[in-house]
Formats: C-alpha cells, sequence, structure tokens
C-alpha cells in the first residue's frame, strides 16, 4: 500500500500556546485511520493545518505526493482532500438537494464555466446519495431544519458528492443519537470499501473507533504519544495515563 | 412553465407595454418604477443572494450616471467648456448627434462600472459581515464628496445633460423613449437574473451566504463568484443610473447621482420589504414601495417621511423575511418544502 498522506514533523503554535509539536503521521491509501486525544490535544488543529485553514509554522505535509502544507483550502480541497466539521456546516436556507448539487466538483472550474447549468445527472447523484445516508424523504426539506444527527449525515454525503481520495472527519458521531451511530459506523465503513475513500477520523467515542480503524494516533498536549493498531492502543500506559490521568 | 405563471407574466408585461397610453399622467412615475425594480433587484444579488449587505451599490449608479452624461457630451463638444459654461454658451446636439452620444454612453455606463466593481470587488470583498456594510458605506459618500470635487464634472453645482434634440418629436415623445427603454432593461435585468439564479453561479452566491467557510473547504472559489456578482450588479446599476440622469435631465453629486439616503436607503428597502434573496421578492417590494411613497407624497404631503420611517419599523418586526419570505413560512408546502412520504424504506432502514 501507497502513503496518501504524511505529515512530517510539524509545528503550529498560537502564541505561547503549543497546539502541535513535532507531529508526525502517514496515512496508507485506503485505509481508515483514528486519531484520539484528550480534549485540546490538537487534533483538531492538525486538520486545519492539513487542509490549510492556517499556515503551519515548520514541517511539512504530502498529499498524494504532493506538498499541500502552503497551498490554501479550495485548492487542497480540488486535489481531493476534504474534511468534515465538528459542529456541522451546511448551507441552511438551501434544500438537501441543492445542498448536494453545490458539493459536486464542476468538470471544468474556470472563470468562464461559473454561468454553466447544473447538469441534471447531478440530481440523480445527489438522490442516490441521499438515499445512501437516509436522507431521501427529506430532500425538499430546508438543510436548516434537519436534526443535528440528520445534519451530519448530510454533511458526510456532501463531501462523498465531491468525490473525495481522502475525508477528514472530525467526530462524525459526537451529539448524535445513540441508535443513529451504529447506522454512522456502518455507512462510514462502506464509504470506505465501496467508495475506495481514505478516511482519518477524530472521535472521542472508543467503542466507535476501535471498531473503525486499522490504525491510531494519539495526540497529547500537541504531541503525538502513541501510534498502533487499537489493541496495542488500549494497552498502552501513556494513553490511559493520558486520558485518566497518571497515579 | 406553467399556466399561472404565463398569466402573470403576460399580465405584467401588457401593463409595460400599455401603460403610457393607459396612464399618461403617471408614466414618469411608472418609468422610475421600473429603475426602482432595477435598484431593488440589482442589490438583492449582494444583500439577499449572496449576504453581503452593501450599503455602496449606489456608488455604481453615480458612476454610470456621469459616465453616460460624460460620454454624450464628450463625443462631440468639450466636457469642461460644457459644464464651465453653466448655460451662458449654448450647444446643441444634432439628432443624429444626440442618439449616437446616446447609445454609446449608453453602453459604457454599465462597462465602467463593472470594472470599477471588479477593483474594487478584489480589494474589500474578502471583509465580511458588519467589515464589509461600512466599507461599502463609506465608498457610497466618499464618492459623492470626490465628485463634488471634480472640476471637469461641474463639480457640487453638477452638470446638465444634452437636451432631447429638437428635431424629433416633442417632450412626449422623449417621455415614450426613455419609458420603453426603462422597461426594457427592468425586463432583460429580470430575466438574466432569473437564469443566473438557475445556474451554479445563483447556488454558489446562496452557499457563501449560508456558509462560507463551508463552501471554501468544499473547493469553491468563492472569491471568483463574488466579484462576479458585484459586476453583475453594477453593470445594470450603472445603466439605469445613465437612464436615470438623463430622464431628469440633471446630475447633482450627493442629491441625485451618489444618492446615498435617498436611492441607496431605497434599495435596501425595497428588497427587504419583498424578500430578500427570492427573485420576485424585490418586484414586489419595489411596487409596493413606491405606491406606498408616492401615495403619502400626494395625499399626506409633509408626513411622507413619517410614514416610510414607520414603514421600515413595521417590516422589521412583523415582516423580517419580507413578503415573499413571510409567505414561504406560511405556506412552506407551496415553495416545495415537502416530505417525501412514499419513501420511508430509507428512514426505516436507517433504524
Amino acid at each position: 500500500m501507497s502513503t496518501i498522506l504524511e505529515v512530517d514533523k510539524v509545528y503550529k503554535h498560537f502564541g505561547g500556546v503549543k497546539a502541535n509539536e513535532n507531529v508526525s503521521l502517514t496515512v496508507e491509501q485506503g485505509s481508515i485511520v483514528g486519531l484520539i486525544g484528550p480534549n485540546g490535544s490538537g487534533k483538531t488543529t492538525l486538520f486545519n493545518s492539513i487542509v490549510g485553514t492556517h499556515p503551519i509554522d515548520r514541517g511539512s505535509i504530502y498529499f498524494d505526493g504532493e506538498e499541500v502544507s502552503s497551498l490554501p483550502v479550495p485548492a487542497v480541497a480540488k486535489l481531493g482532500l476534504l474534511r468534515t466539521f465538528q459542529q456541522t456546516r451546511i448551507y441552511g436556507k438551501l434544500n438537501c438537494i441543492q445542498n448536494m448539487l453545490i458539493s459536486s466538483k464542476p468538470e471544468k472550474d474556470t472563470i468562464f464555466n461559473v454561468f454553466e447549468k447544473i447538469p441534471d445527472e447531478l440530481t440523480e447523484k445527489s438522490e442516490n446519495l441521499l438515499k445512501f445516508v437516509g436522507l431521501y424523504q427529506k430532500r425538499k426539506l430546508r438543510a436548516g431544519d434537519l436534526s443535528f444527527g440528520q445534519q451530519k449525515l448530510l454533511e458526510l454525503a456532501m463531501a462523498l458528492m465531491n468525490e473525495p481520495k481522502m475525508l477528514l472527519l472530525d467526530e462524525p458521531t459526537a451529539g448524535i443519537n445513540p441508535t443513529l451511530i451504529n447506522g454512522i459506523i456502518d455507512r462510514l465503513i462502506k464509504v470506505n470499501e465501496e467508495f475506495g475513500i481514505t478516511l482519518l477520523v477524530i472521535e472521542h467515542n472508543m467503542r466507535v473507533i476501535m471498531n473503525l480503524a486499522q490504525k491510531i494516533f494519539c495526540l497529547a498536549h500537541g504531541q503525538m504519544l502513541a501510534e498502533g493498531t487499537p489493541d496495542q492502543i488500549k494497552n498502552n500506559l501513556h494513553v490511559v495515563d493520558a486520558y485518566l490521568g497518571a497515579k | 412553465m406553467n399556466k399561472n405563471k404565463l398569466i402573470i407574466y403576460g399580465l405584467i408585461f401588457s401593463f409595460g407595454l400599455f401603460a403610457p397610453f393607459l396612464f399618461p399622467a403617471y408614466k414618469l412615475q411608472i418609468s422610475i418604477l421600473w429603475i426602482l425594480m432595477i435598484l431593488a433587484l440589482t442589490w438583492d444579488i449582494q444583500g439577499g443572494q449572496m449576504g453581503y449587505n452593501s450599503f455602496g451599490n449606489i456608488l455604481f449608479f453615480g458612476i454610470g450616471m456621469y459616465v453616460c452624461a460624460s460620454v454624450q457630451i464628450g463625443m462631440f463638444f468639450p466636457l469642461a467648456e460644457w459644464t464651465a459654461s453653466g448655460g451662458e454658451k449654448t450647444f446643441l446636439h444634432t439628432t443624429s448627434q444626440y442618439f449616437q452620444g446616446f447609445f454609446v454612453g449608453f453602453i459604457l455606463s454599465g462597462i465602467v462600472p463593472a470594472i470599477v466593481a471588479a477593483l474594487i470587488g478584489y480589494g474589500i470583498l474578502g471583509l465580511r459581515g458588519h467589515y464589509f456594510a461600512i466599507c461599502t458605506l463609506g465608498l457610497g459618500i466618499a464618492a459623492g464628496e470626490i465628485a463634488g470635487g471634480i472640476e471637469l464634472i461641474g463639480a457640487g453645482q453638477g452638470m446638465t445633460v444634452p437636451p432631447w434634440p429638437k428635431g424629433i418629436g416633442g417632450t412626449e415623445l422623449r417621455s415614450q423613449f426613455f419609458y420603453y427603454l426603462c422597461f426594457a432593461l427592468a425586463i432583460v435585468t429580470f430575466v438574466i437574473l432569473q437564469w443566473i439564479y438557475k445556474t451554479r453561479f445563483g447556488l454558489v452566491l446562496n452557499a457563501i451566504r449560508d456558509n462560507e467557510d463551508k463552501a471554501e473547504a468544499m473547493g469553491i472559489h468563492t472569491m471568483r463568484y463574488k466579484i462576479i456578482g458585484w459586476v453583475v450588479s453594477a453593470f445594470f446599476l450603472g445603466i439605469a443610473g445613465g437612464l436615470l440622469g438623463n430622464m431628469i435631465g440633471y446630475i447633482e453629486p450627493t442629491e441625485i447621482a451618489f444618492a446615498g439616503a435617498t436611492y441607496g436607503v431605497f434599495m435596501v428597502l425595497m428588497a427587504i420589504l419583498g424578500g430578500k434573496g427570492t427573485l420576485w421578492g424585490p418586484v414586489i417590494g419595489a411596487t409596493v414601495f413606491h405606491v406606498f411613497k408616492e401615495g403619502f407624497w400626494t395625499f399626506f404631503l409633509g408626513w411622507q417621511y413619517v410614514a416610510l420611517g414607520a414603514l421600515i419599523v413595521v417590516i422589521v418586526i412583523f415582516f423580517p423575511e419580507g413578503i415573499m419570505g413571510w409567505l414561504r413560512e406560511k405556506y412552506p408546502n407551496r415553495f416545495g418544502e415537502v416530505v417525501d412520504e412514499s419513501d420511508r424504506k430509507a428512514q426505516v432502514e436507517l433504524n
């Protein structure tokens, strides 16, 4: 397997706060990788660094063989690296179908294609993806009127609409009804297997991440504390200390 | 297009076509109504569809007005002498000169503001929310003051536009000529906006309004769309300005061209009254607003600004989403917001 994402010795400080210090991780093509760590350990900062929300202080990030550490967000997204957010970000006043249509990648994206009609087949594709996440019957409702859990599912469907190579998911199951969580796990596994999309998932729900990921990285105080298979992480004393406090 | 829509379009079109003959006394007022619709429609591109409250769109209106008049004059006479003469020396356009000048001025009154919008937009469309609003407010005011300081275009005294040529028709023909131009421009603006709102462009504007960060995270080049949106606004606003300048016959920098306190506020009010972010909202808003304003002006002179203030308060408190927004809230089904009960399978599967 080849490496799709490589984060190499990344530093990110906010004034005196060392959000990321010497963080390195690699994600293999086609795998599901977890990123865990206590609150404030720098997980979301790392996501922001990877997709280009803010510049990094030192180090480098490679996606699919290309250096992306200094690219702006839309450019990184165009390469096929997308993220979802911890708090859902959807287009509240548009209906679900419109949310999906606008998430598609236009064939030609130049200044002369701005006024192009949206192809009809995209509507069908949107409907199929909405069926996949179980929102088909609500497709004509405004996205802002959906529940939080449904908005998360919509956001996942929107990301899939863009046909990314890799998805960064920031707490996909946070704030969701426990009965829905299994549905989300199934769908994430399907996304990985059927669509061939590599996943890097931030998650606090240990049951979810242990079932989902093949490899887990653990951050604490901005530094990479441990990496390994779910079993190795579970039995790693440093990780247990970081979460529960050392004796 | 369904039958009801066709009837509505037909009615509006025939009203526009025959109004000068049916209500000859109101010809000027109806011409101004078409101009107001353009103002509201173009403001809504930013304020409604894109969610950027611009208080400076009047800038393009004024630039269009000055460009049109300057070109009309400058093509045949020295502009500086024209404005400096102040009536002492008479310049007269021949009929063909008048229409040649008007034609070129008409086109440039759209193109020049559009270019200005692209340049300014590149600089300030990175600002968001209140910061953008304040910045554009400053732009409109500054433009008026600057125009008031340029001698070439008459400075604070303003400038006159070429009078209607003596050779053909009288004031009757002149008012009809401008009436139909305003009507045509309103229709063209409406049709073009209706078309672009259906394309990817329209969806991107709405996406920017609802969540710009998300749009960027999904790979959308938002700046490009914001600038193009402003350019489209400026183009039609500029032409509307050029037309109104010719209709009034006299351009004053702060009261007519860069009239932030009147047209600049009206365009915002009309769009909000009708329902911002909808295609029909600005049209309805402009009509209701104009009838209301002129009604008070005629029957309760002296109270018109009190009434306008009261109208603003009523809109903000009772119809914050405007007439169209209120209708949508009341009858969501009519606007296509329905749960598809025929497909419960997906929901069952999910649980």
